[in-house]
C-alpha cells in the first residue's frame, strides 16, 4: 500500500502537533489521580431520624433492577411489590432490558426524578455511573435504596444485601469442598469481569482457601461467561479440556450454574465433576434430579425485594435516615438494624439439594 | 426548546443542488421529521406531566448528546456513500484508555488529547482499508467494531473508573446555571454550527454529495474520492473519541463496555433524519431532528411508562417507515406520473388554453 | 497478506487454459485455505493441550458450531444476493421461545421444531417482502426489523423463561446425543448444509442469485424474477434461523427474552470469513460452514490452550478484518492477472 499521500502526510503533522502539545501540558503539571485523591471529600450519614414516626401513605417506590424480564429480578420485585403494596402504597417497575446498558439505566433514575416518586430501590449496572443521577434524585427529596448490586456508598441512603459477602464466600467454598473430599482441582465460572458482587465473593473465596484444612483444594482459573448460556457453555468446555483432572467448579451466578450444569448433563463429565455455586431452584431442579448437581445455595429474591421495599417506606417515612444502628421493622420479617456503611444484611443464605428443593418454587 | 433543536427544519433552504421531483422528496421528509419534532415537544409540554421542566429537558439533551455528537460526522459520511459501525467501539476504547492511564496517573490534560489522538488513528484504520483496498466500509467496520471493543476490553479489563477531577465530571453531567441547557450542549453547538457549514455551504460538502451520488462521475468531475473519504472516516473516528471521553464524564465511569450499541442509535436517527443511506441525498438539519425525536420520544415514552420493550418496538417500526414511505412516496408519484405521461403524450406542451 | 497471494499464484495450473479455470481454483482455494487454517489451529492445540480432540472434545466442537453453521448457510443465501440479514439473532430467539412454549405445554418435539421453521420462514419472509416490494436497503430494514421482532419478543415473553425442566427429556437428549461423535445436531445440519448447496450450485433459482448478486440490473434484463428470488432466499434465511432457535431450545435448554441477542454480528463475521462476499455474487455455503466452524472452534481454542476469554472479542474482529483483506488483494490480482491474458490473447490474435 502507497501511502505517499499528502492528507496522510497532513494528519501526520497533526497528530504530531497534538502529542507535543499535550506533552508540553504534561511538563507543565496537570490534574492527576493523586492531586485529585487527596481533594476527595468523604460521604458520611450522620442525619437523624424519628424510629417512632407513623409510615406514611402514598408513597410511591419505585423499582429499578439491573435488567427487566429477568427471572431473578422478576422474583425480587414481586416480593417487593408484594411488601409495599401490603402497606397500601404505590409500587411500580421500570428498567432496562438488556443488564449492561447503562446509559439507559441512568436515563431511568432521571425520569422517576421527575416524576417525583418517594423511593427507588435500584440494583445498579455500575457502582460509579448512576451517582450522579441517584444523587439528583436525593436532591430532590426521594429515598434511594439499592438491592442486589450496590452503587458507591455515597450515593444512596441504605444498601440491601442479599447475604454478607463473606458469606457466600466463604460457604460456596465449603460446599464444593465437601464434594470433592478436600482434595482436587476446582474452577470458577463468573458472569463479566466487571461484576461487581461476583468480585467481591470471589475475593471471599481465595481468602477461604487460604484456610489449612483447604491445602489440598487448587483454585486454577477463573473464567468468564459474561452471563450469556453460550459463552458459559463454552468457557465451561475450555475448562474441562485445559484441566483433564478437575474437580469441581464453583459458579456464583444463576446463568452461569445454568449453563455449566446444562453442558454437564450432557457430557462424560456428568457427577464426575462437581459443580456449585449460586442458582434459583426452578433453573437447577432437572440437573439436581439426574445427579449433575449435588447442592447449591441462594437467599430467597423475593425477601431481598421486599427488605428493599420495607427499607425504601421506612427512609421516606423518616424512621430510619440510613445511619448505622438505626433499626426498622420489615413486616413480618421481624427487626432489621442498618450496619456498617448503611448495609442491611438478610440473612444466611439456603442450601438446596435433593431432600428440599421439592420445597421452593422461584 | 432549545434554539439548535428547532433550527434544523430551516436548514433544508441551504441545499445547493439542483431541484428536481427527488431532491424535493427528500426535503419534504427531513422537514417533516422536524415538524414531528417540534409537535412532540408541544404536545409534551401540554400534556405529559414533569416533562417541561428545565432539569427533565437537560437530561434529554444531555443523554441524546453522545448520538447527537457522533451524528454529526456520520451524516457526512453516509451522504459520501459509506458507513462507520465502529463508532460505539472507538467511543468505548477512547473512554477504557481515558480510564487506564487515568489510573496510570497521567494528567486529564494530557489524556484526553491521547485520547482524540487515538480516535484519528481509528478514523485512519477504517479509511485506509476503505479507500486503499476498496473493501466495503460495511464488512471493515463491522471487523472494526469488534477489534476496537476488543483491545477496549484487553486495555482495562473487568476495571471501572470513576474518580475523575470533579470540575470534568461537573462539566460532563452539569448544567448552565439553571437553565435547561447542559455545559456539553455548547460545544456540541458549535460544532453542530461547523458541521452544518462545511456539508451544505463549502465545496468540500457539495463534493460529498457528488461522490454519493456517483462516485465514478466525481472522480471524472475531478473530486479526490478518495481523500475525501479518508478525511470523513477521521473525522467520524476522532468525534467518537470525544464522544468516548464526553461518555466517561456524563456518567462518571469508564468502562470497556461504553457506549455499546450506541452505533444503532445514530444511525437510526441519521436515517430517521432522511439521509439516504445509499447517499447522495439528505441534510444535517434533518439528521439531528432525528436523532432528537428519538431522543424525546424515549424520554416521553419513559415518562408515561412505556416498558423498554416497546420502546424498542417503536424505534424499530420508525427506522423501518423513515426508509420506507419515501420511497414508496416516490413511487407512487413516479406511477401517476408515468400514467399522466400515458394520458397525455406531449407532457412539454403547454396546457390548451 | 503478500504471502498467500504468492501460493496463489504458484498454486494455479502453468499453463492456465482458461479464465473459469482460474477462477475456480482461486474460489475452491479460498475454501481450502480456511480449511487449512481450521486444521492446522485445531492440531495445534492438540498438540499443546493433549485432551482437546478427545472424544468428548470432538463432540462439543461439532455441537458448538451446528446453530451458527444453520444461521450462517441461510445468511449466506441472502449476502450472495448483496443483501443482508440482520434479524437472525431476534428470529432465532422468538422461534426458540415459540418452540419451547408449544413443549412446555406437553407438545410433540417434532412438531415444536416446525413450528420454530415456520415461525422463522414468516418472519423471513416479512424481510424479503420490504426488502424486494419496498426496494429499501437491506441493511436498515433488517435493523429495523431486528429491533420490531425483539421487541414483540420481550413484551410476550415477559419474564418467562423456559429450562431444561419443562422439556422432554428425549428433546433434551436430542441436544447432546450423537452416533459415537457424531452429534445428531451435527447430522442434521450437515444435511441442511448439503441440500442448500446443492439447491445453490445445480438449480436455475440457486443460480440466478448469484446472477442477482453480481449485477441486479443485469439479472434484471435477462429475465431473473428479481422479487421472488431474493423473497425466497429470505424466507430460507428465516426458516433457517428458525431451526436453529429449536436447536438451541435442545441444546442449551434455556431460553429466556434475551436469547440470542448480538448474534447476528457472529453470524455475519462467520459469513465473511468464509468468503462470501458482502458485494454479493460470490461464494459458497460451504465456505460460509467453514468460517463459522472456524470461529466457534476458535472461541473453544482459546479457553483451552489458557488464553483468557478477553481476547476472544479482538481476535474475532482482526481475523475478520483479514479475511476480507486478504479477499480482496486476492481478487486485484487475479482480475490484474485476467486482465492480462485477455491483453496477451488479443495481441497474439492481432500478429
Amino acid at each position: 500500500m502507497s501511502l505517499g499521500n499528502s492528507t496522510v502526510r497532513r494528519v501526520t503533522a497533526v497528530t504530531a502537533a497534538t502529542a507535543v502539545m499535550a506533552l508540553g501540558i504534561a511538563a507543565c503539571g496537570g490534574t492527576t489521580k493523586n492531586s485529585v485523591a487527596k481533594s476527595t471529600p468523604t460521604a458520611g450519614n450522620t442525619a437523624s431520624a424519628n424510629p417512632n414516626a407513623a409510615t406514611r401513605k402514598g408513597l410511591t417506590i419505585a423499582y429499578l433492577p439491573k435488567q427487566v424480564n429477568n427471572p431473578y429480578f422478576t422474583t425480587s420485585d414481586n416480593g417487593g411489590k408484594k411488601a409495599v403494596e401490603a402497606l397500601g402504597e404505590k409500587y411500580k417497575e421500570v428498567g432496562t432490558s438488556s443488564g449492561t446498558d447503562t446509559a439507559g439505566q441512568v436515563s431511568y433514575v432521571n425520569s422517576l426524578t421527575q416524576q417525583r416518586v418517594s423511593a427507588i430501590a435500584v440494583s445498579a449496572q455500575d457502582p460509579g455511573a448512576l451517582c450522579t443521577g441517584l444523587n439528583q434524585a436525593r436532591k430532590s427529596g426521594i429515598k434511594v435504596v439499592t438491592y442486589d448490586s450496590d452503587t458507591n456508598p455515597g450515593c444512596r441512603d441504605v444498601a440491601i444485601s442479599q447475604a454478607s459477602s463473606v458469606d457466600l464466600g466463604r460457604t460456596e467454598v465449603q460446599l464444593m469442598a465437601q464434594q470433592i473430599g478436600d482434595k482436587g482441582q476446582i474452577a470458577i465460572l463468573s458472569a463479566a469481569q466487571t461484576a461487581t458482587n461476583q468480585n467481591t465473593w470471589i475475593g471471599y473465596m481465595k481468602d477461604e482457601l487460604k484456610k489449612p484444612q483447604y491445602k489440598n483444594v487448587k483454585l486454577v482459573k477463573i473464567a468468564y461467561g459474561n452471563d450469556d448460556a453460550q459463552q458459559s457453555f463454552q468457557q465451561t468446555q475450555g475448562l474441562l479440556q485445559q484441566y483433564p483432572n478437575l474437580k469441581g467448579i464453583i459458579s456464583p451466578t444463576t446463568v452461569g450454574i445454568k449453563a455449566a450444569a446444562q453442558y454437564l448433563s450432557g457430557s462424560k463429565y456428568k457427577g464426575k465433576v462437581k459443580l456449585t455455586g449460586l442458582g434459583q431452584p426452578n433453573d437447577m431442579r432437572s440437573y439436581v434430579a439426574n445427579g449433575t448437581v449435588q447442592a447449591f445455595e441462594l437467599w430467597d429474591p423475593a425477601k431481598l425485594g421486599a427488605l428493599a421495599g420495607y427499607a425504601a417506606i421506612a427512609l421516606a417515612s423518616g424512621q430510619i435516615s440510613g445511619a448505622p444502628g438505626q433499626t426498622f421493622t420489615a413486616g413480618d420479617m421481624g427487626k432489621y438494624t442498618i450496619g456498617a456503611n448503611s448495609v442491611v444484611v438478610l440473612g444466611k443464605p439456603t442450601v438446596f439439594n435433593k431432600s428440599n428443593i421439592a420445597n421452593f418454587h422461584f | 426548546m432549545p434554539d439548535t433543536t428547532v433550527k434544523p427544519p430551516a436548514a433544508p433552504a441551504t441545499g445547493s443542488r439542483r431541484p428536481g421531483p427527488r431532491l424535493s422528496g427528500a426535503i419534504r421528509w427531513d422537514t417533516a421529521v422536524g415538524t414531528l419534532l417540534v409537535v412532540l415537544l408541544i404536545c409534551s409540554f401540554s400534556f405529559v406531566d414533569n416533562f417541561g421542566n428545565a432539569l427533565n429537558i437537560s437530561f434529554l439533551i444531555g443523554n441524546a448528546l453522545p448520538v447527537a455528537l457522533i451524528a454529526l460526522p456520520m451524516t457526512a459520511l453516509v451522504v459520501a456513500g459509506e458507513i462507520d459501525l465502529s463508532v460505539g467501539s472507538t467511543a468505548g476504547l477512547s473512554g477504557a484508555v481515558m480510564g487506564a492511564l487515568w489510573n496510570d496517573g497521567l494528567a486529564i490534560q494530557v489524556i484526553i488529547p491521547l485520547c482524540v489522538l487515538l480516535g484519528v488513528v481509528c478514523g485512519l484504520i477504517n479509511g485506509l482499508l476503505v479507500t486503499r483496498l476498496g473493501l466495503p466500509s460495511l464488512a471493515v467496520t463491522i471487523g472494526t467494531m469488534a477489534a476496537f471493543r476488543g483491545v477496549a476490553q484487553i486495555v482495562l479489563g473487568s476495571n471501572s473508573v470513576t474518580d475523575f477531577p470533579q470540575q470534568y465530571l461537573d462539566f460532563g453531567s452539569g448544567r448552565i446555571g439553571g437553565t435547561f441547557i447542559p455545559d456539553a450542549a455548547v460545544p456540541w453547538a458549535v460544532l453542530a454550527l461547523v458541521a452544518v457549514l462545511v456539508l451544505h455551504a463549502t465545496p468540500v460538502g457539495r463534493s460529498l454529495f457528488a461522490v454519493g451520488a456517483s462516485q465514478q462521475a466525481a472522480r471524472f468531475a475531478g473530486i479526490r474520492v478518495k481523500r475525501l473519504k479518508l478525511s470523513m472516516f477521521v473525522a467520524t473516528g476522532t468525534v467518537s473519541a470525544l464522544t468516548g471521553v464526553f461518555w466517561a464524564l456524563h456518567y462518571a465511569s469508564a468502562r470497556y463496555d461504553n457506549a455499546t450499541g450506541l452505533e444503532l442509535s445514530v444511525i437510526a436517527g441519521v436515517l430517521l433524519g432522511g439521509v439516504d443511506f445509499d447517499g447522495g441525498k439528505g441534510t444535517l438539519g434533518g439528521a439531528i431532528a432525528g436523532v432528537f425525536l428519538l431522543g424525546a420520544l424515549q424520554n416521553v415514552m419513559s415518562l408515561v411508562n412505556v416498558s423498554a420493550q416497546s420502546q424498542i418496538v417503536v424505534t424499530g417500526a420508525l427506522l423501518v417507515i423513515s426508509v420506507l414511505a419515501p420511497r414508496v412516496g416516490r413511487q407512487v408519484a413516479q406511477a401517476r406520473a408515468r400514467r399522466n405521461a400515458a394520458e397525455d403524450p406531449p407532457p412539454a406542451a403547454p396546457p390548451p388554453s | 497478506m503478500t504471502v498467500t497471494t504468492d501460493q496463489e499464484h504458484r498454486a494455479r495450473p502453468a499453463g492456465g487454459s482458461g479464465s473459469r479455470k482460474l477462477l475456480d481454483t482461486v474460489l475452491k482455494v479460498r475454501e481450502l485455505a480456511i480449511g487449512a487454517v481450521l486444521v492446522v489451529m485445531l492440531l495445534a492445540t492438540q498438540l499443546d493441550n493433549s485432551d482437546f480432540l478427545s472424544q468428548q472434545g470432538i463432540k462439543d466442537l461439532l455441537l458448538n458450531a451446528t446453530i451458527l453453521v444453520l444461521v450462517a448457510v441461510g445468511q449466506a443465501m441472502v449476502v450472495i444476493t448483496r443483501n443482508v440479514d440482520l434479524s437472525v439473532g431476534s428470529t432465532l430467539g422468538i422461534s426458540a421461545f415459540a418452540a419451547g412454549d408449544y413443549l412446555s405445554g406437553g407438545g410433540n418435539p417434532l412438531v415444536a421444531v416446525v413450528l420454530a421453521v415456520l415461525l422463522g420462514a414468516a418472519l423471513g419472509a416479512v424481510n424479503g417482502l420490504l426488502v424486494s416490494l419496498g426496494r429499501v436497503p437491506a441493511l436498515v430494514v433488517t435493523l429495523g426489523t431486528l429491533y420490531i421482532i425483539r421487541g414483540l419478543d420481550s413484551v410476550w415473553v415477559g419474564s418467562r423463561q423456559i429450562t431444561a425442566s419443562q422439556l422432554p427429556s428425549g428433546f433434551a437428549g436430542f441436544g447432546h446425543d450423537g452416533l459415537s461423535v457424531i452429534p445428531y445436531l451435527a447430522l442434521l445440519t450437515a444435511a441442511v448444509l448439503v441440500c442448500v448447496a446443492y439447491y445453490l450450485r445445480a438449480y436455475r433459482g440457486g443460480r440466478d442469485l448469484y446472477a442477482l448478486g453480481s449485477n441486479p440490473e443485469a439479472a434484471r434484463l435477462a429475465g431473473v424474477p428479481v422479487r421472488r428470488r431474493i423473497l425466497t432466499a429470505y424466507v430460507v434465511c428465516g426458516a433457517l434461523a428458525g431451526l436453529a432457535g429449536a436447536l438451541y431450545l435442545a441444546r442449551f435448554g434455556n431460553v429466556d427474552s434475551g436469547t440470542g441477542t448480538g448474534y447476528e454480528l457472529t453470524v455475519v463475521s462467520a459469513v465473511v470469513v468464509g468468503g462470501v462476499a458482502f458485494t454479493g455474487g460470490s461464494g459458497t455455503v460451504y465456505g460460509a460452514a467453514l468460517g463459522a466452524l472456524l470461529l466457534t472452534s476458535i472461541n473453544s481454542v482459546l479457553p483451552s490452550i489458557g488464553v483468557s476469554s478477553v481476547w476472544v472479542q479482538a481476535i474475532d474482529g482482526f481475523l475478520l478484518l483479514l479475511a476480507i483483506a486478504v479477499d480482496r488483494v486476492v481478487a486485484l490480482r487475479v482480475a490484474d492477472l485476467l486482465r492480462k491474458r485477455a491483453a496477451e490473447t488479443r495481441s497474439a490474435r492481432h500478429a
